[in-house]
C-alpha cells in the first residue's frame, strides 16, 4: 500500500485535504468569486441578513460579508503558512545546529526555549506587536518570533536522537562533517516529525492571529483577516449575530481540517511522536 | 526530593531574569508611552512629568532601579491607576483569575478523563469518534468564537446567565465552560492514548483472566498506570489557562489578571506590565515544578534529576 493510499484510509483527514484544497482555491481567486468589492461601502444595505444577494449579510458599513470572509481567507492563510514556514526554516536551522554541536551553544539555546516556554507565547506576541506595529508584516514577525522556539526544540531533540544511530557514525566515519552532515544525512531522515509539526504550527497561527486581532493588535481596516471580522462581529453579535457566526463558521473549520490533517499525517510519518501543548 | 526543589527553584532565576531583561527593553523600546494623550501636554510639563518617574534617565540605569526596587519587593507603582501600587493591583486582580483558574482545571479533569477512558474502552465505536470529534473541535475553536456562541444562546436568547461582569456564581459558568473546553480537549486525548498503550499490556490481559470486572480493570489499574502523561501535561495547561485567560476576562468583562495586562500593555503602565508578567513567570515555574513532583511521586519508577535534564 502507498502512502497515498494509506493517507486516503483516514477519511477525515482525506477530506480535510480537500476542504483546505478548495479553501486556499478560493482565497488566491477571490477577485473571481467573490461579486462584490470586499471593501465596497454601502450605507443603504447596511446590515442586512443572508439573502441571495448578499450570502453571509453585509456588516455596519454595508459591505459584502461574503467577499470579506474569502478575502479574509486570503489574509488569514497567508499568515499562518508563512508564519509556520519562516519559523520552521529558523527553527530547523538554529534546532539543528544546536543539537549538532553541544555544548554551549546547545545550553544557551535551551534557556531561550525556557524563556518562551514558561510564559505564554501570546502575552509575547501582544509586546513584539506593540514593538513592530499593526499590519502583515508586524503580526508576521511578532509570530514568527514567538513560534520558531517550539521548532527548534523539536528539531533538536530529533537531530540528538540520530546522533546515535549508526548511519551518521557511518557518515562520520568517511569524512562527513557540519552542514552537510546535518543538511544531506540528518535532516532527510526527520522530515516526518517536521512535517507533522508544520502543519500543526499553521492551525496555532492563524488562530494567534486570531487573538490579536481580537484584542485589537490586528490588521488595519479596511483589509480583513477571520480574526478582525470575527471582533467586529463580536461587537455587533446581540443584534446581528450573522456578523460572527460566518466567519466564526469558516474558521472553526479550517481550524478543524488543518488539525485534522496533521493527526492523520502523523499517523503516517511520526506514529509515535506526541503533540506539543505547550505554546 | 526537598534539594531538587531548591535547586529548580535556582535554577529557574536566570530564567526569570532573562524573561525580565526582554520584557523590559521590549516593552521601552515600543513606540508610545504612558503619558500620551489625545490632548498632549505642554513640553515642561511633559518633562516634569517623566522626570518624576525616572523616565528620563538612560534605559539601563530605569532596569537597574527597577531591578533593585524589584529585589526588595518593590513593584513600584502603577501609572495607570494613580497613588496604587503594582502589588495592590496584583493582590486584587489575582482572587478572580485563581478562581477562575482553578475551578476550570478542577471541571477539565472532571470531564476530560472519563472522555478519554471511555474512549479508549470503546475503541473504533461512534462513542469513541464522536468523543475524539469533540476533542479535536476543542482544541480548532478560539475562545472567543466559544464565548460568543455561549453568550449568543444562553444569555441572549435563553436569558439564563449573566453576559457578563463578576457577581455571584451564576457569572461563573460561561466563563469556565469557555476556558475548560481546550484543557478538557488535550486531557481527553491523552488519556485515550495512554489508556489504550496501558491496555496492551501483560497486567491488565491477567486481570482479565482472574475475572475482574471491566469497570475495575479500566478505573483500577488502567487509569492509574496512564495518569503520568497528565500530570506532566499540568504544567503546560496551566499556562494555556493563562492564555485563555486573559481573553475570557476581556470578554466576560472581569477584573482579573489577564485584563489587567492587556489594558496596561495599551496603556503602556510599565510597572503594571512588568509586575504581571513576572508574577506569570514565577506562577508558571512552580505550576511546571509541582507537575514535576507530582510524577515523581506518583510513579517511583521517574528519576527526578534524570527527568529535569532530557524535558
Amino acid at each position: 500500500m502507498t502512502r497515498f493510499q494509506k493517507f486516503k484510509k483516514h477519511r477525515f483527514a482525506y477530506y480535510s485535504l480537500i476542504f483546505l484544497a478548495f479553501i486556499t482555491i478560493l482565497a488566491i481567486a477571490a477577485p473571481w468569486v467573490t461579486f462584490h468589492e470586499y471593501d465596497a461601502q454601502n450605507i443603504s444595505e447596511k446590515l442586512m441578513t443572508p439573502n441571495s444577494s448578499h450570502w453571509f449579510g453585509t456588516d455596519s458599513l454595508g459591505r459584502d460579508l461574503y467577499s470579506r470572509v474569502i478575502y479574509g481567507a486570503r489574509m488569514s492563510l497567508a499568515v499562518g503558512i508563512m508564519t509556520a514556514l519562516l519559523s520552521l526554516t529558523v527553527g530547523t536551522v538554529i534546532g539543528s545546529w544546536a543539537g549538532y554541536r553541544e555544548g554551549w551553544v546547545d545550553r544557551v539555546l535551551m534557556h531561550i526555549v525556557d524563556m518562551f516556554c514558561i510564559f505564554p507565547s501570546i502575552l509575547i506576541a501582544i509586546l513584539l506587536t506593540v514593538f513592530v506595529g499593526r499590519g502583515f508584516l508586524g503580526i508576521l514577525l511578532a509570530l514568527v518570533l514567538t513560534s520558531w522556539v517550539t521548532q527548534a526544540r523539536l528539531v533538536r531533540n530529533q537531530v540528538l536522537q540520530q546522533k546515535s544511530l549508526s548511519y551518521v557514525e557511518s557518515a562520520r566515519a568517511m569524512g562527513v562533517r557540519g552542514p552537510r552532515l546535518i543538511f544531506s544525512h540528518i535532516l532527510p531522515n526527520i522530515v516526518g516529525p517536521i512535517l507533522v509539526s508544520l502543519t500543526f504550527q499553521i492551525p496555532t497561527s492563524i488562530m494567534s492571529e486570531s487573538f490579536l486581532s481580537f484584542i485589537g493588535l490586528g490588521l488595519e481596516p479596511p483589509h480583513s483577516s477571520w480574526g478582525t471580522l470575527a471582533s467586529e462581529g463580536f461587537r455587533a453579535m446581540r443584534s446581528y449575530p450573522h456578523l460572527i457566526l460566518f466567519p466564526g463558521i469558516v474558521l472553526f473549520i479550517t481550524l478543524l481540517a488543518f488539525n485534522y490533517l496533521g493527526d492523520g499525517l502523523r499517523d503516517l510519518f511520526d506514529p509515535h511522536g506526541k503533540r506539543d501543548f505547550s505554546s | 526530593m526537598i534539594s531538587y526543589f531548591f535547586k529548580r527553584v535556582l535554577g529557574s532565576i536566570p530564567t526569570l531574569f532573562l524573561l525580565c531583561v526582554f520584557l523590559f527593553f521590549l516593552l521601552r523600546l515600543a513606540p508610545g508611552g504612558p503619558f500620551d494623550g489625545e490632548r498632549a501636554f505642554p513640553p515642561e510639563v511633559m518633562a516634569q512629568i517623566q522626570k518624576n518617574y525616572g523616565l528620563d534617565q538612560p534605559l539601563l540605569k530605569q532596569f537597574w532601579v527597577w531591578f533593585q526596587h524589584l529585589l526588595m519587593g518593590d513593584l513600584g507603582e502603577s501609572f495607570q491607576y494613580l497613588g496604587r501600587s503594582v502589588s495592590e493591583i496584583l493582590g486584587d486582580a489575582m482572587g478572580p483569575s485563581f478562581q477562575l483558574g482553578i475551578v476550570s482545571i478542577f471541571i477539565s479533569l472532571l470531564i476530560g478523563i472519563p472522555l478519554g477512558v471511555l474512549s479508549a474502552w470503546k475503541q473504533g465505536t461512534w462513542m469513541d469518534s464522536s468523543a475524539m470529534f469533540f476533542a479535536v473541535a476543542g482544541i480548532s475553536l478560539p475562545s472567543y468564537l466559544i464565548a460568543s456562541l455561549l453568550v449568543l444562546i444562553f444569555s441572549i436568547q435563553l436569558g439564563w446567565l449573566p453576559a457578563a461582569l463578576w457577581e455571584g456564581p451564576e457569572s461563573f459558568v460561561l466563563p469556565v465552560i469557555t476556558l475548560s473546553l481546550r484543557p478538557i480537549a488535550i486531557i481527553a486525548r491523552l488519556v485515550r492514548s495512554s489508556v489504550l498503550d496501558v491496555l496492551a499490556s501483560d497486567f491488565i490481559r491477567t486481570a482479565h483472566a482472574k475475572g475482574l470486572p471491566t469497570w475495575k480493570i479500566l478505573f483500577k489499574h488502567a487509569l492509574k498506570n496512564s495518569l503520568i502523561p497528565v500530570i506532566t501535561v499540568l504544567g503546560p495547561i496551566a499556562a494555556s489557562l493563562v492564555t485563555g485567560s486573559f481573553l475570557v476576562e476581556m470578554i466576560f468583562q472581569i477584573p482579573g489578571l489577564g485584563k489587567h495586562f492587556v489594558t496596561a500593555v495599551l496603556n503602556r503602565d510599565y510597572p503594571l506590565v512588568m509586575g504581571i508578567a513576572l508574577f506569570y513567570g514565577v506562577f508558571l515555574v512552580f505550576a511546571n515544578l509541582f507537575s514535576d513532583l507530582l510524577c515523581a511521586l506518583a510513579d517511583p519508577r521517574i528519576r527526578l534529576e534524570k527527568g529535569a535534564e532530557s524535558s
